[in-house]
């Protein structure tokens, strides 16, 4: 079964709950790292190594707070760790010789640590040659929900990111969600006035700067989401490597609107997409 | 050794002759076939194919432009089928089309149709992306549209064929009077010239060839190739002089044998020039026309030095011409709008070994002729003139 970034979009993974005593939640969530070949344009295969067979992997997402525990098995061909952004200690931070350390092919490993501080962030490999394991495709999303949530929203997740298919150290293909194109031909549908919220996150190896622009519109911006309140009203915005930003927005009018990086190259080589605004019930 | 190990066979008679010589002759035939049917079924060929993908290995021979599209045309030399998925212009995936089909099977050729609004005079990267994620590219260096097999070109290319071969040719036999007019000495001194003139041909000849060679896709063994045609030709053309030489006098044969390598070389001239027209890597500016045609005027020279002192009938002289100078219009043509890289790494060696062929021609026949030996200092210089005279026409043609 191919990867599909239709799903990808709105696909959340809250784990296995169980209430804890002072409030809260503790929260279990199984990640397997594998060897897998992803179609990342038409007819282009790319032999990814990837989280739980997708790239990107599960969008892991938790409250403000809860207890996280995070079972990592490494089932792929060479030693990987998972490391999260957040707040955690040395042993949990999932880099070579500390803590578990590089986990071989075959083992596995527990990450333990609280859902802190709310935001938007990622995870990914950090076993050496660190460019190699993050640019072959292992790297995730990973949301914490501030204590009171945020307003209701139609939520999306967009990881910027590229792929390096003649292993020259420069990507022959770009994408928002792995495939090249892919909103072109399936455009992301959203009903018109309703609030959009992108989780927008930069993976995009080799090239130190990516951005995304939206046509015909302006969307508010919650850089790394850690703050409630707004820091800027634009339509266009760049993002560093690992960077990330929420995104909330409004479409007024119905239509086709396109959206990509305002960097022309990576747009003509597959960053580029479409939103259909409607007034139907979706 | 043998005829020992025979006679001490006494039963077997001392040549097998039918069926059984056939079947002595076929036996390791048989067991190859059987040997390869072993290693196919059984055999360890599951040392050689791991887990990882194959080295694909395509050749871009050649890029058409016509307005608003490219053509590209692609052979795979790997050892395994490959599968072209996608297409680059200029760092931009685009819409095209393959014909016959995507997946090009070893040895095998696809065109790629890509629609494009390429602009003139400017240059164009093309990458063409396989299903595994590697790249083949080509640059169009000058977009320019390529020729069409239209009348006018047809008739242009003719013309050009015309001016750089064959009118050249026949100015340079105008010299065969004044070469009646000489002494046998001297005579010797542009016969010593003329060999001298193809040896530098022969030398750029075998150089093109090579070159050329080297762009083939692996599979071909270009250099091989190159050997294969120059080593054939030498051996074509000593057929060929034992069999004329019952016929005809000497020193005819041998200027027909010069005529035929200067034509097969002419026919590589010819090639080149169409192909780079073709490629829109040159534009054929009036400079270079006048280069060849005073680089191909001493080619009519060396035709006729061999006949001074037995002159055969006009119609063998206007022959010899028509030998020499036609096949540039025929490589022109070929160049120009078929261009294969195959055949005209195979023609440039044909005509390479056919010119080594005559000088030894020539050789023979000097040495036949002079009670003083070659070596004399006036067919020193007569030669390294030769060498000199095309080395500096040459700088004019530099495709």
């Amino acid at each position: 079964m191919g990867f599909d970034p239709s799903a990808y979009l709105t696909r959340f993974d809250w784990g296995r709950a169980r209430p804890l005593g002072g409030g809260g939640s503790l929260r279990e969530y199984q990640v397997v790292a594998y060897d897998r070949e992803i179609e990342i344009a038409p007819g282009v295969f790319f032999p990814a190594w990837t989280f739980n067979g997708t790239v990107p992997g599960p969008t892991l997402r938790a409250r403000e707070g809860d207890r996280l525990r995070i079972r990592f098995i490494n089932a792929g061909t060479h030693p990987h760790t998972m490391h999260f952004h957040g707040i955690h200690t040395a042993e949990m931070d999932g880099v070579p010789g500390i803590g578990a350390g590089e986990v071989a092919p075959g083992r596995s490993t527990v990450y333990e640590f609280r859902a802190e501080p709310f935001g938007l962030h990622l995870y990914h490999c950090h076993a050496v040659p660190l460019k190699r394991h993050i640019h072959k495709g292992l790297y995730g999303v990973f949301i914490i929900d501030p204590a009171g949530g945020r307003p209701p929203a139609r939520e999306l997740v967009m990881v910027l990111n590229a792929f390096d298919t003649n292993f020259d150290g420069e990507n022959e293909v770009y994408a928002v969600n792995t495939v090249a194109f892919h909103y072109m031909r399936h455009p992301i549908r959203v009903r018109r006035g309703e609030l959009v919220r992108i989780y927008l996150v930069n993976m995009t190896e080799f090239d130190p700067i990516n951005s995304i622009h939206i046509h015909a519109n302006f969307f508010h911006v919650y850089r790394t989401g850690t703050r409630l309140r707004t820091d800027e009203f634009t339509d266009t915005i760049m993002l560093a490597q690992g960077e990330r930003a929420i995104l909330e927005m409004r479409f007024p009018y119905r239509g086709r609107y396109m959206f990509h990086a305002h960097v022309s190259e990576f747009t003509e080589l597959g960053w580029m997409g479409f939103f259909e605004v409607t007034d139907d019930d979706l | 050794m043998t005829s020992e190990r025979v006679s001490a066979l006494p039963a077997a008679p001392s040549r097998p002759g039918g069926a059984r010589l056939w079947l002595l002759g076929i036996y390791p035939l048989a067991l190859i076939a059987l040997l390869v049917l072993l290693v196919l079924r059984l055999g360890p060929l599951g040392v050689f194919q791991a887990a990882f993908p194959p080295v694909e290995d395509l050749t871009i021979t050649r890029v058409r432009l016509t307005p608003g599209q490219f053509q590209v045309h692609v052979t795979n030399g790997g050892a395994d089928p490959v599968t072209i998925a996608q297409v680059l212009v200029d760092e931009a995936y685009w819409e095209h089309t393959v014909a016959p089909q995507r997946t090009i099977p070893r040895l095998g050729s696809a065109t790629v149709t890509i629609p494009y609004p390429w602009v003139e005079g400017e240059a164009h990267e093309i990458v063409l992306v396989t299903a595994t994620g590697l790249t083949f590219s080509h640059t169009v260096e000058v977009a320019a549209p390529s020729p069409q097999p239209t009348r006018a070109f047809l008739l242009t290319f003719t013309l050009l064929g015309v001016y750089v071969g064959v009118l050249p040719v026949f100015l340079g036999m105008l010299w065969f009077p004044f070469l009646r007019a000489l002494g046998r000495r001297w005579i010797h001194f542009f016969l010593a010239l003329t060999a001298g003139l193809l040896v530098f041909l022969g030398v750029d000849a075998l150089e093109e060839a090579l070159a050329t060679a080297a762009a083939l896709p692996t599979a071909y063994h270009g250099t091989a190739l190159v050997a294969v045609g120059t080593l054939g030709a030498v051996m074509l053309l000593v057929v060929a002089g034992r069999l004329a030489a019952r016929r005809g006098p000497r020193p005819l044969v041998v200027a027909y044998l010069i005529a035929l390598g200067i034509g097969l070389h002419n026919l590589g001239e010819g090639l080149a020039i169409g192909a780079a027209f073709n490629l829109g890597e040159v534009a054929l500016g009036a400079f270079l026309v006048i280069g060849f045609m005073l680089h191909n005027t001493t080619e009519g020279l060396g035709i006729v030095a061999p006949l001074a002192r037995t002159p055969p009938g006009v119609g063998h002289l206007v022959l010899l011409g028509l030998v020499a100078g036609v096949p540039t219009i025929q490589g022109a043509w070929l160049g120009g709008f078929t261009y294969s890289p195959v055949l005209a790494a195979l023609f440039l060696a044909l005509g390479a070994g056919a010119i080594f062929q005559v000088v030894y021609e020539i050789a023979r026949l000097m040495a036949a002729d002079a009670a003083e030996g070659l070596a004399t200092a006036l067919n020193a210089g007569g030669f390294v003139l030769g060498l000199l005279i095309m080395y500096v026409t040459g700088l004019l043609v530099a495709v």
